[in-house]
């Protein structure tokens, strides 16, 4: 293969760094040294320090650029275009909050530094925490949790540090809905619970009757998203509520889809004990890529003991790391959180103001109505209600024309549009859970339907088209299953004087 | 698609008798459904299972399903050639896709499973 020297070409795969260079090269050399070197011994071991050289790359400022800008021009986020992702909430992330996060006495704190010096940067999370309780409709909140499912095994902890508080060792059992995000029952397994399935009704809803049969002395909680993962509103909450209080157990809200409620309803007044946000996707902190992301968790007044130290008190002016929190579940995350995504999560919560929030929601939910409407025609629409922030098609219809959910997410990609979340939920056949957020035109909305309606047609007259789809991208259609069953995730060096492949 | 010779459930999985022993795999219509199949997750030999009791799983590309089993017993014998092959599932799911082999607890729960018109009847609706 030839490796064109034109940047413009995005045909093919682009080299490793390390397959760059040659050895010597440099693109930086460190400035002279201004202390004393230290002999190595007295710093690490023997036995543990390396033997050879790291296999570095070895390449100039200019490869180094050419190669980063490159890969970046064939990524795609939500500045590049249209990320219907379902579940994700992959909204513009506003540039303001960059601009905050990049301010020095943000950017350049120490998680060490004396507490007097970072008053600001407490106060930013004193106050975080207190609107997210306000939106939450809950007492207290810890913003620690790294991301969501960190948010619902701590919530879990909380739950457990709670019934073992009362005696309770018996509550073995955590509830979750057929319709559930994955991360649920496997936070609840990781955290030494019993997983039982409660099933959806034909509404898309939590199954009441079933759900009642199902509690009893072992029931620890409840999980539940609501908006639940159809995009579709419980409506029986305060019923599920009464029922999992009743028996004993705690209610854990999944924030996943709290874009659909901002200031319209809160987890706390539903009954719910235990809610999570995830920053990344509500409030607009970025998004994928590797993160990093943010699962702050709220928690009932009779809950607030046993959140991690430390907490962000207040004593007249001064802010400070409370760590004195003896029924505490303990630590979950060096030092205070992913701070940087605090500060972009507190911006946005400022930019937009209670009004603003409720503006999201209200557009958020307005959106994906429309979308689903024009598309309802075309495409089987199992749950036919009114949805929330996002909607589950069923590709079934296309199935039959020998096309599957698959083949059309890969289509969509030539269009140069994100495919939606596909076959989630899981009791969805074929299922296209498409959420376009607040924060995308009319436009845009129109300019998507036009080009699904584009592929149902392709379906139609030349279906390979799409079976064999994406045809524009920088490669063709990916081996999945080979990537799962034999995943090869290292570079070796090439061997000297060994033949080519 | 629906060999006569077996016996169903209602969660997709296959049951032969061979005499006292039961071999398990899942359907064609499974492993069409859950897509190739990527790992499969198998019981320790001498464990015992309930019918309906989960026990083995298998992870496609799409989703990690349980497989229940089809009937009571004590495992004698899983298919290790899945550890290295799992696409044997989607290549021969009624032969060498099979995944686990039970010595039955009580035969006669065969006669509570499918059989193949009913199976079919099933899944074609």
């Amino acid at each position: 293969m030839t490796r064109a020297i034109s940047g413009y070409h995005l045909e093919g795969s682009v080299p490793l760094i390390f397959e760059k260079g040659a050895p010597g090269r440099r693109g930086y050399r460190l400035r002279e040294r201004a202390v004393d070197e230290l002999p190595l011994d007295e710093l690490t071991p023997p036995e543990h320090q390396r033997q050879q050289d790291a296999p570095l790359p070895e390449v100039s400022e200019l490869e180094a650029v050419r190669h980063f800008i490159a890969l970046s021009r064939r990524n795609y986020g939500v500045d590049v275009g249209f990320y219907p992702l379902g579940s994700c909430t992959m909204k513009y992330n506003p540039k303001v909050n960059e601009l905050m996060a990049s301010l020095p006495g943000f950017a350049h704190v120490h998680p060490y530094q004396p507490e007097e010096t970072v008053q600001g940067a407490l106060e930013l999370m004193y106050n975080l925490e207190k609107y997210l309780c306000e939106i939450a409709g809950l007492s207290r909140a810890t913003l620690q949790p790294a991301a969501g499912a960190h948010g619902e095994l701590l919530g879990l902890m909380v739950m457990k540090a709670y019934h073992e508080s009362r005696g309770d060792h018996h509550r073995v059992e955590v509830i979750v809905p057929d319709s559930a995000h994955g991360t649920n029952p496997a936070s609840a397994a990781m955290c030494g619970y019993k997983v039982v399935q409660v099933g959806s009704n034909e509404r898309g809803s939590v199954d009441v009757e079933q759900l009642r049969a199902l509690v009893g002395p072992n029931t620890a909680g409840l999980m539940l998203t609501n908006p639940n993962t159809l995009g579709l509103f419980e409506e029986d909450i305060l019923e599920i509520a009464h029922i999992v209080h009743e028996a004993g157990g705690l209610l854990y809200y999944d924030g996943a889809n709290a874009n659909a409620i901002l200031g319209r309803a809160r987890p706390g007044d539903m009954g719910f004990d235990i809610v999570h946000f995830n920053l990344h996707k509500t409030f607009s902190t970025p998004h994928g890529g590797g993160g990093p992301g943010a699962g702050p968790i709220a928690v009932r007044e009779d809950l607030v003991r046993f959140l991690p130290v430390p907490m962000v008190e207040k004593d007249g002016d001064r802010f400070y790391l409370d760590y004195d929190r003896p029924d505490a579940v303990g630590r979950i995350k060096a030092f205070y959180g992913n701070f940087g995504m605090l500060v972009r999560a507190y911006t946005y919560i400022r930019t937009h103001g209670p009004e603003g929030l409720r503006r999201v929601s209200e557009r958020a939910v307005i959106n994906a109505n429309y979308l689903m409407r024009r598309l309802a025609g075309h495409f089987e629409l199992p749950y036919d209600r009114h949805c929330m922030h996002e909607f589950v098609l069923s590709g079934v219809r296309q199935k039959k024309q020998g096309v599957r959910t698959l083949d059309i997410a890969k289509r969509l990609l030539d269009y140069g549009v994100h495919a939606p979340t596909i076959y989630f939920p899981l009791i969805v056949d074929e299922a296209i859970m498409i959420e376009p957020t607040e924060t995308e035109s009319k436009e845009t909305l129109d300019e998507f339907v036009d080009i699904m309606l584009r592929i149902v047609r392709e379906i139609e007259e030349d279906p390979d088209l799409v079976r064999n789809a994406p045809h524009n991208t920088p490669v063709r259609r990916l081996d999945e299953a080979r990537a799962a069953r034999q995943p090869n995730l290292c570079w070796c060096p090439p061997v000297e004087g060994a033949a080519g492949e | 698609m629906y060999p006569e010779d077996l016996r169903y459930n209602k969660e997709h999985e296959w049951v032969r008798r061979e005499n006292g022993r039961a071999r398990i795999g899942i359907t064609h219509y499974a492993q069409e459904e859950l897509g190739d199949v990527v790992f499969v997750d198998l019981p320790e030999p001498g464990s015992t299972f309930q019918a309906g009791e989960a026990f083995a799983a298998v992870e496609s590309v799409k989703a990690v399903s349980d497989i229940f089993a089809p009937v009571s017993g004590r495992v004698v014998e899983v298919n290790e050639a899945l550890a290295d092959r799992p696409e044997l599932i989607n290549e021969d799911p009624y032969g060498e896709g099979w995944i686990a082999v039970f010595e039955m607890d009580d035969p006669s729960e065969l006669d509570g499973l499918l059989d193949a018109e009913g199976y079919r009847k099933m899944v074609e609706g």
